[in-house]
């Protein structure tokens, strides 16, 4: 088993942990959190795989940067929505 | 260089991130004008470029002169142009009326997210690779969630957070895919993997392709999906939920459409009847739903369900030329027209009446009938009956159908025009009654009046000018 395919497997059940909280779980923050397992989950199963014949592939990289940029801003979003959602909708902008 | 910068296809997605950026540096509540000519533009761009592929064919764009892998490409052929076409259509009148709805309801930043929620549904239309759609899916999502939380009530926020998981979730498990695929195949590229994905690839592919096939399919609230759709769409300001039904939930099936004609075309027909039955199951609950909803906003936003699914029905029927992928995409095009008026109007209504449920209605005929007048028009194309752009594509699904002898088909059509013409009257019925004595009415800017008829007009006109769109799509 090479150290790549342990990333990817880990990744997989990272995704898999992540999924069922989304689903599962009842509390906002949690669930958001268990979004980012998931996250994380498929961005090493990116890595992790594509680094199978052993050279370094920059596609893979340059791909988890743009997903961990889109993953931020949407956790902030959330939060933000959270926030607004935990304090009656009156909160400040 | 000269001609890469006159080409329009990059500037749809520049035009409309620039005029955002702006009217965010104007600050709140401004940059309205702004938006509407931006949109001109970009309207007469996405018909420059429909011209142009019609004469010369499909064409790529590399981003800056970077080529994939490492840079970006963009490719524009008949289905991304008649996509982006029905996306500047709609949403030039729906500015116009929304900077008249805003004058009298209050917003805060409606104008910058509504540019960068159409940077990402152009750029997503023109995406060329497996990870650039999941990158314009997010930022869509972004944009539509931000849009309807826009008013701050808390019933805002619960349904945007909502959508926001879902719509996370479901990103998630096609990022996923795009994973595996990439493991397996080493490409993201849509034309370098076609070739690649046989009829009986490994593992990792079927699992890929179910991961990215459930992922859209919830972000397009096909049914047993739907759930976040009615609260979000039913809730969020007038112009905000005309967007919403009317484009965004037509950038997931435009994934599903592209990826089982392309890439996993060899695999769609796994998965072809199980999409068929979801949308004729969605068809029936939508417009059952719909006919039972008190509230206007949510009627309308049920009727979206329904007309969702006829989006599905099609994939048994798929051809790589047939009339059923016509009729699939006459369908977007007809509801996305039909359903921002439908929602225009209901804001309206709503606006002159002050009230949001159907009972509320009572004496609308007198005091807003070109709105009425609107609302039945687009009922019209639900209803599919002619000349409108619904009756046409309905036309088409049913040729399809029976040319492949699938009757049911047929009777599930049939029952759901029937079906959208009992809510549309149920409305219609409503507005007729005579107004109560106590009822008191406002006001409401002739642009938002007329614009919501305009955009009905289309969808009921657009069965007429059908061979034009049909020829665009020919292009391949």
């Amino acid at each position: 088993m090479t150290p790549g395919l342990i990333y990817a497997l880990t990744g997989v059940a990272l995704f898999a942990l992540g999924l069922a909280g989304v689903i599962l779980l009842a509390q906002a923050l949690r669930r958001i959190l268990a979004f980012n397992l998931m996250g994380s989950g498929a961005f090493l199963v990116l890595v992790g795989l594509a680094q199978r014949d052993g050279g370094v592939d920059p596609a893979p990289h340059a791909m988890v940067l743009t997903g961990i940029v889109v993953a931020v801003a949407s956790t902030a979003l959330a939060l933000a929505l959270a926030r607004r959602l935990a304090a009656g909708g009156h909160g400040d902008d | 260089m000269t001609e890469a910068i006159l080409d329009p296809l990059p500037w749809l997605i520049v035009l409309p991130l620039a005029w955002a950026s702006l009217a965010f540096l104007l600050g709140e509540g401004r940059g309205g004008r702004l938006a509407i000519a931006g949109l001109a533009a970009q309207l007469a761009l996405a018909l420059l470029l429909a011209v142009q592929i019609m004469a010369q064919g499909a064409r790529v764009h590399t981003v800056g002169g970077w080529g994939a892998p490492l840079g970006i490409d963009l490719l524009a052929d008949g289905l991304a142009a008649a996509m982006l076409l029905l996306t500047q259509a709609v949403a030039l009148p729906l500015a116009v009326y929304a900077r008249a709805y805003f004058s009298a309801v209050h917003q805060t930043h409606f104008w910058p997210l509504a540019g960068f929620l159409l940077a990402a549904l152009n750029a997503l239309f023109l995406s060329a690779d497996l990870f650039n759609l999941y990158v314009t899916l997010e930022l869509l999502s972004l944009a539509a969630v931000g849009l309807v939380a826009l008013g701050g009530k808390t019933a805002q926020a619960a349904a945007a957070l909502r959508y926001l998981l879902v719509s996370l979730t479901a990103s998630g498990a096609y990022l996923m895919g795009v994973a595996l695929i990439y493991g397996v195949y080493g490409s993201v590229s849509l034309a370098t993997l076609a070739p690649l994905v046989g009829g009986d690839p490994p593992l990792a592919v079927w699992l890929a392709a179910g991961l990215m096939l459930v992922g859209l399919l919830a972000k397009t609230a096909l049914l047993p999906f739907h759930f976040w759709l009615p609260p979000a769409h039913g809730g969020a300001a007038a112009p905000v939920s005309a967007l919403l039904s009317a484009l965004v939930v037509k950038a997931s099936f435009y994934m599903v459409l592209r990826l089982s004609l392309g890439v996993f075309s060899p695999l769609a027909e796994m998965a072809a009847w199980s999409l068929g039955l979801l949308g004729a199951a969605a068809i029936l609950w939508g417009s059952w739903r719909a006919l039972r909803a008190i509230r206007i906003k949510m009627l309308v936003a049920w009727s979206t369900v329904a007309q969702l699914g006829y989006l599905f029905l099609i994939f048994p029927l798929l051809t790589a030329d047939g009339p059923a992928l016509q009729a699939g995409v006459m369908q977007a095009v007809a509801h996305g027209l039909a359903k921002a008026a439908m929602f225009a109007a209901a804001g309206v209504l709503m606006l002159s009446t002050g009230r949001d449920n159907l009972e509320g209605l009572a004496g609308v005929a007198n005091r807003a009938p070109v709105t009425l007048f609107a609302f039945s028009l687009a009922g019209i194309t639900l209803m599919g009956l002619p000349p409108s752009g619904g009756f046409l594509a309905k036309w088409l699904l049913i040729e399809a159908a029976l040319a492949q002898g699938h009757w049911p088909w047929v009777v599930v059509i049939i029952s759901g025009g029937l079906l959208a013409a009992a809510y549309v009257f149920k409305v219609l019925c409503q507005a007729f009654l005579l107004a109560p004595r106590s009822a008191h009415f406002n006001r409401v800017p002739r642009a938002m009046e007329w614009t919501a008829f305009l955009l009905a007009a289309a969808s009921a006109l657009l069965g007429l000018r059908g061979v034009e769109l049909l020829e665009l799509l020919a292009v391949g």
